[in-house]
C-alpha cells in the first residue's frame, strides 16, 4: 500500500512537473491539414499500435523470463525437446500466417491505398504551381487553372485560378543573422518565417510541379503530409489541398549545403475571395518591379545594399570578404572591378553582368530571380562598395537589353 | 592488447619485436586486436565529433560553430563510425574467433589479412585530414555533403568529397580482402567433422557478410569513382545538363547502403545467440531456422534498396514493391528474435555484463527493428524520412544493434584473449549507463521528428528546444560513460584476475577448449568435431 502510494504520488509529481513544460508540444504529427496527412496520420497511428502490441508481448514474455528462469532462483535448465514433425509444420505455419496478415494485410493495404492517393497528383487537380528550389530559396510560378475541367468548379473559380497565371516570385528567409548568433532575441517563427509566402486557396486541389536549379532539395510542410525531393534536371511531382485557412510552416528536408537550415517553406492557406484579391495586388506588385527606372548612382547604391544583403551576403559576406576558396571575396575581385562592356557595346565573358546573370560553377545564375532593377542595383552597389570604387554605374535598361 | 600472447611462440621462428611485429605479423591474433583497438579509438574520434554535434544543438542559434563546418562533422561522424568502427569491431572478432572457433591455427590468407588492416589507417588518415589542412588555409575542409554523397551537393563540394572518395576507396579494398580471408578460411579450413551446418553462428552471419561486402562493395567503389570523375574530368553520370540522372547516384550508393545495415549487423547476430546460450546454460534454440533466416536476410537486403528515397519519386510499380519487398524482412527477423526469446526460456540464466548488453541489445534493436517496419510504409516515410525521426530509428539499429552488440561480444571473448577477468562491477555500470544514457538521447528524437524536426541543420525552431536540450545531455552521459568501458579493457589487458579456459560456466564451442589466452598458433594439433 505503501509503496502504491509512493509510485502514485512520484507518477502525480512527475506530471505536474512535466505537463506545464511540454504542454504545447505535439508527441505525433502536427494538426494534418490536408487530406493526405490526415491519411499519414491515420497510417501512421495504426502502425504505432501493431508495433507497439508487439513490442510490448514480446517483451512482457522475455521480462518474465529474465526473473523466473534464474539460476540465482534454482532454475534448473531445460532441455528444448525436438519437435514432432507436425507440431514443427504447425509451428512455423501459424506465426508465418499470423506474421503475413499482418505485414501485407493490416498494415498493406492501407498502406497500398495511400500509396495510390499520394502519388494522384493529376486527378481531380484544380491548378498547378511550379517549386524550384536553389541554394538557398524557394521560388514559386503560379501556372494557372488545371486543363481539365473539374465536376463542380465554377467558371469564376476557374477563371480567378488562371488569372494568376504568371505570377513567381523568390520567398526568403527573413530571419535576421544577429538572431542566429544570439545577438538579438528570437522571434516567434525563428528560421521559420519568409518574405514572400506561397499562397494558396483553401479546397482547391493544388498539383505541385517540383524542380531545382542546383543541388537536391526537399519542399515539406509537415502539415501537409507531403516531401518531394527537387531534382535539378527533372521534373517531380506531389499535390496539397489544405483543408482550413492559416498559415504553414516547413523547411528544406534534403542536405543543400551550408543554408540548409535556412531555407524555410511558409504557406498561407485562404479563402477564394482572399486568393482572388491576392492574386491581383501580387500582380500589380510584380508589374511595378519590372518596371525599368532611370535611376542616379546614389540611388543604385542604396538600393543595392538591400538586394545584396538579402541575397548574395550569405556566400560573400556582408563585407564583400567572401569565405574563400569556395566563395571568393568580391573587395578587390578581378570580376567586380573589370569592364562590363566591350567595344562593341555587348557584355563580355566572365564580366560582372555576365557572372550575375549566368552564374558560373558555385555561383548560381541570377537571371531568374532578380529583376532588372535588382540587377542592376546590386551590381552597382557591388562596384562601388565593400571597399570597391570602380565608379561607374550600371542602368536597368542595359540589363534589360542584355538579356535579349 | 596481447601481450601475453608473445610467450607462447617460443619453439617457432623469430618474430620482430616493437612496432615492426606489429606492422609485418601475419597472426590472426595480432591483426585482430589491431583491428579491435583500431576500432575503439575511431570509436572514440567518431563520438568526440557527436558530441559537438550536439553541444551546438543543445539550443537554437548558434553557439560553437559555422553551419559549414556543422555539415563536415555529421558526415565524417557517420564514414568514421560505420567504416572505421564498427566494420572493423566485426572484422577484428572475425580474426580472432573464427579460427578458433573452426578448429584452425590461422587464417587462410595470413598476409593479405595484414595488408587488409594496414590500409584502415591511411583511410582515416584520408577522412580526418581535410580537417587539419583547412586550418593552414589549404581547402575548405572535410566532406559536407553527409556520409550519403548525393550529387550534385558532392560534384560542388571542395577537396574534402575527394578525400573521402579515395578513403571509401581504400576501405572498399580492405573489406573486399577481409571479406575473401573469410570466405577461404571458412571453405577450406574447418575441424574434420564441422560440417557447414555445425560451423558456429558467429561464422555463419560473416560468411552471409562476406558474401554481401563482395557483391556490393564494388558498386559503391564504382558509385563514388564515377562522382569522381564527374568532379574532375568533365563526366556526366549525375548531371541531367550532360544526360545523366542525380538520382542514379542514389540507387547505386544504397544498393551497397541496404546491405551495409546487414554487413553491420549480421556479424552481431552470429554471436549474439552464442552469448544468450552460454548464460542461459540451455543449447541455441532453432540452429537451423537461424541460419536460413540470416540467408533470407542476406538475400532481401539487396533488393530493397529504394526505400532509403522514396520520396526522390519513382513509379508507383516501384513504390510498392520496394514497401512490400521491405516488409517482408520482417519475416526471417522475427524468427530471429523468437530462437533469441526461446534459447533464454526455461534457461538457467545468470547476468554478468556480456548477457546483460545481449538482453538490452534484443530489446532496444527491437526497437530499431519494429520503427524499421513503420518507415517501409511510403505514405508515412514522407514525413519519417530526413527527419529526426530517422536518426533516432537507425540509431537503435547501429548503436544499440550494432555497437552494444559488439560490447557484449567484448566483455564476452575479452578473458579469452587477454588471460584475464575485467571488472565485472565496472561493466555492469557501463552497461546501465550506456543502456539509459542512450534512451534518454534518442527517444526524444523519435518526438522531434514527428513534430517536423528535418536532421541534418544546425540551427532550429523554437519550438524543438526542450527535447534537444534532454537529448544533448543525455548524449554527453553516453558519451562519457565509454571512459569506463575503455578504462575496463586497458585494466583488463594488463591484469587482473586469471581466466580459466572455460572462462564462462555455460560455454560451449571450439575457442573454449584453449587455453586462456589461446597459444599464439592456435590450434597446432588440429580437433575433430562429432
Amino acid at each position: 500500500m505503501l509503496m502504491q502510494s509512493i509510485k502514485k504520488t512520484g507518477l502525480g509529481l512527475l506530471l505536474i512537473i512535466a505537463v506545464p513544460a511540454f504542454a504545447d508540444y505535439s508527441w505525433s504529427f502536427p494538426e494534418p491539414a490536408t487530406p493526405m496527412a490526415l491519411d499519414t496520420l491515420h497510417v501512421h497511428n495504426e502502425f504505432m499500435q501493431i508495433t507497439t502490441a508487439i513490442f510490448v508481448v514480446v517483451l512482457a514474455i522475455m521480462i518474465y523470463s529474465i526473473f523466473a528462469h534464474r539460476k540465482s532462483k534454482s532454475y534448473v535448465a531445460h532441455v528444448d525437446q525436438p519437435l514432432t514433425k507436425k507440431s514443427e509444420i504447425f509451428w512455423t505455419l501459424v506465426p508465418f500466417a499470423i506474421l503475413l496478415s499482418i505485414d501485407f494485410i493490416i498494415m498493406g493495404i492501407p498502406a497500398y491505398k495511400s500509396v495510390i492517393m499520394m502519388e494522384d497528383t493529376r486527378n481531380d487537380s484544380n491548378m498547378v504551381i511550379k517549386i524550384t528550389g536553389s541554394q538557398w530559396r524557394w521560388q514559386y510560378e503560379y501556372l494557372g487553372a488545371a486543363e481539365a475541367n473539374i465536376k463542380g468548379e465554377s467558371a469564376e473559380d476557374k477563371q480567378v485560378l488562371n488569372d494568376a497565371k504568371g505570377i513567381k516570385f523568390v520567398s526568403n528567409l527573413t530571419t535576421t543573422q544577429d538572431e542566429m548568433d544570439n545577438k538579438a532575441p528570437k522571434g516567434e517563427h525563428y528560421l521559420l518565417e519568409v518574405d514572400n509566402k506561397l499562397v494558396l486557396p483553401v479546397g482547391k486541389k493544388v498539383r505541385i510541379l517540383m524542380t531545382s536549379a542546383d543541388v537536391l532539395h526537399n519542399w515539406w510542410v509537415p502539415q501537409f503530409g507531403s516531401s518531394r525531393v527537387a531534382v535539378p534536371g527533372f521534373i517531380r511531382e506531389t499535390w496539397v489541398q489544405i483543408l482550413k485557412p492559416g498559415t504553414y510552416r516547413g523547411q528544406c528536408k534534403e542536405l543543400c549545403g551550408k543554408g540548409h537550415g535556412y531555407m524555410p517553406v511558409v504557406v498561407e492557406g485562404v479563402s477564394m475571395q482572399e486568393y482572388q484579391k491576392w492574386v491581383v495586388a501580387k500582380k500589380e506588385e510584380i508589374a511595378k518591379a519590372a518596371e525599368i527606372k532611370e535611376m542616379t548612382k546614389d540611388e543604385l547604391v542604396t538600393a543595392g545594399k538591400g538586394v545584396y544583403e538579402k541575397n548574395c551576403a550569405v556566400c560573400h559576406q556582408v563585407t564583400g570578404a567572401g569565405l574563400p576558396p569556395a566563395f571568393p571575396a568580391l573587395t578587390g575581385s578581378k570580376v567586380a572591378n573589370g569592364p562590363i562592356f566591350g567595344a562593341d557595346g555587348k557584355y563580355l565573358k566572365d564580366s560582372h553582368l555576365d557572372r550575375v546573370l549566368n552564374g558560373k560553377g558555385v555561383m548560381p545564375s541570377w537571371k531568374a530571380v532578380l529583376t532588372d532593377n535588382e540587377i542592376a542595383e546590386v551590381i552597382t552597389y557591388e562596384r562601388n562598395a565593400l571597399g570597391n570604387s570602380v565608379g561607374d554605374l550600371l542602368q536597368p535598361a542595359q540589363v534589360k537589353s542584355a538579356r535579349q | 592488447m596481447s601481450t601475453t600472447t608473445i610467450t607462447h611462440d617460443e619453439e617457432h621462428h623469430d618474430h620482430p619485436t616493437g612496432i615492426m611485429r606489429w606492422l609485418t605479423t601475419t597472426n590472426h591474433k595480432d591483426i585482430g586486436t589491431m583491428y579491435l583497438t583500431f576500432s575503439l579509438i575511431m570509436f572514440l574520434v567518431g563520438g568526440a565529433m557527436v558530441l559537438g554535434i550536439r553541444a551546438e544543438l543543445f539550443q537554437p542559434g548558434l553557439q560553437l560553430m559555422k553551419p559549414e563546418f556543422y555539415n563536415q562533422l555529421i558526415g565524417v561522424h557517420a564514414l568514421i563510425m560505420i567504416f572505421s568502427a564498427l566494420m572493423p569491431a566485426a572484422t577484428g572478432f572475425a580474426n580472432w574467433m573464427i579460427p578458433l572457433q573452426i578448429g584452425a591455427p590461422d587464417m587462410a590468407l595470413p598476409r593479405l589479412n595484414n595488408w587488409g588492416f594496414w590500409l584502415l589507417p591511411p583511410s582515416a588518415i584520408l577522412l580526418t585530414l581535410p580537417f587539419t589542412l583547412a586550418l593552414f588555409g589549404i581547402g575548405d575542409g572535410a566532406i559536407a555533403t553527409g556520409w550519403t554523397f548525393y550529387p550534385p551537393l558532392s560534384v560542388q563540394g571542395g577537396i574534402g568529397v575527394d578525400f573521402a572518395i579515395f578513403a571509401v576507396h581504400l576501405l572498399g579494398i580492405s573489406s573486399v580482402m577481409g571479406s575473401i580471408n573469410i570466405i577461404v578460411t571458412l571453405f577450406n579450413m574447418r575441424a574434420p567433422g564441422m560440417t557447414l551446418m555445425k560451423m558456429p553462428m558467429f561464422a555463419w552471419g560473416w560468411l552471409i557478410t562476406a558474401f554481401l561486402l563482395v557483391a556490393t562493395i564494388p558498386v559503391l567503389a564504382g558509385a563514388v569513382t564515377m562522382l569522381l570523375t564527374d568532379r574532375h574530368f568533365g563526366t556526366h553520370f549525375f548531371s541531367a545538363a550532360g544526360g545523366g540522372d542525380p538520382i542514379m547516384f542514389q540507387h547505386l550508393f544504397w544498393f551497397f547502403g541496404h546491405p551495409e545495415v546487414y554487413i553491420l549487423l549480421l556479424p552481431v547476430w552470429g554471436f549474439i545467440p552464442q552469448i544468450l546460450q552460454t548464460f542461459s546454460r540451455k543449447p541455441m534454440y532453432g540452429y537451423k531456422a537461424q541460419v536460413y533466416s540470416l540467408w533470407a536476410i542476406g538475400a532481401l537486403s539487396v533488393v530493397v534498396w529504394a526505400h532509403h528515397f522514396f520520396t526522390a519519386g519513382m513509379p508507383v510499380p516501384a513504390l510498392l514493391y520496394f514497401m512490400y519487398s521491405t516488409m517482408a524482412i520482417s519475416l526471417p527477423l522475427a524468427v530471429l528474435f523468437f530462437c533469441w526469446i526461446k534459447t533464454m526460456w526455461r534457461g538457467s540464466m545468470t547476468f554478468e555484463t556480456p548477457m546483460l548488453f545481449a538482453v538490452g541489445w534484443i530489446i532496444l534493436f527491437g526497437i530499431g527493428g519494429l520503427t524499421g517496419l513503420v518507415l517501409a510504409d511510403v505514405a508515412a516515410d514522407a514525413q519519417y524520412h530526413n527527419s529526426y525521426f530517422v536518426v533516432a530509428h537507425f540509431h537503435y539499429t547501429l548503436f544499440a544493434g550494432g555497437i552494444m552488440g559488439i560490447m557484449a561480444g567484448v566483455y564476452y571473448w575479452l578473458p579469452k584473449m587477454t588471460g584475464h577477468m575485467y571488472n565485472e562491477k565496472l561493466g555492469k555500470v557501463h552497461f546501465w549507463l550506456t543502456a539509459i544514457a542512450f534512451n534518454m538521447t534518442f527517444i526524444p528524437q523519435f518526438f522531434l521528428g514527428l513534430a517536423g524536426m528535418p536532421r541534418r541543420i544546425p540551427d532550429y525552431a523554437i519550438q524543438f528546444t526542450e527535447f534537444n536540450e534532454i537529448s544533448t545531455i543525455a548524449a554527453f552521459a553516453l558519451g562519457f560513460s565509454q571512459l569506463l568501458f575503455v578504462y575496463n579493457i586497458v585494466m583488463c589487458v594488463k591484469g587482473g584476475k586469471k581466466a580459466t579456459d572455460k572462462v564462462w560456466e555455460g560455454a560451449v564451442g571450439l575457442e573454449w577448449t584453449l587455453s586462456s589466452p589461446p597459444p599464439y598458433h592456435s590450434f597446432t594439433e588440429q580437433p575433430t568435431v562429432n
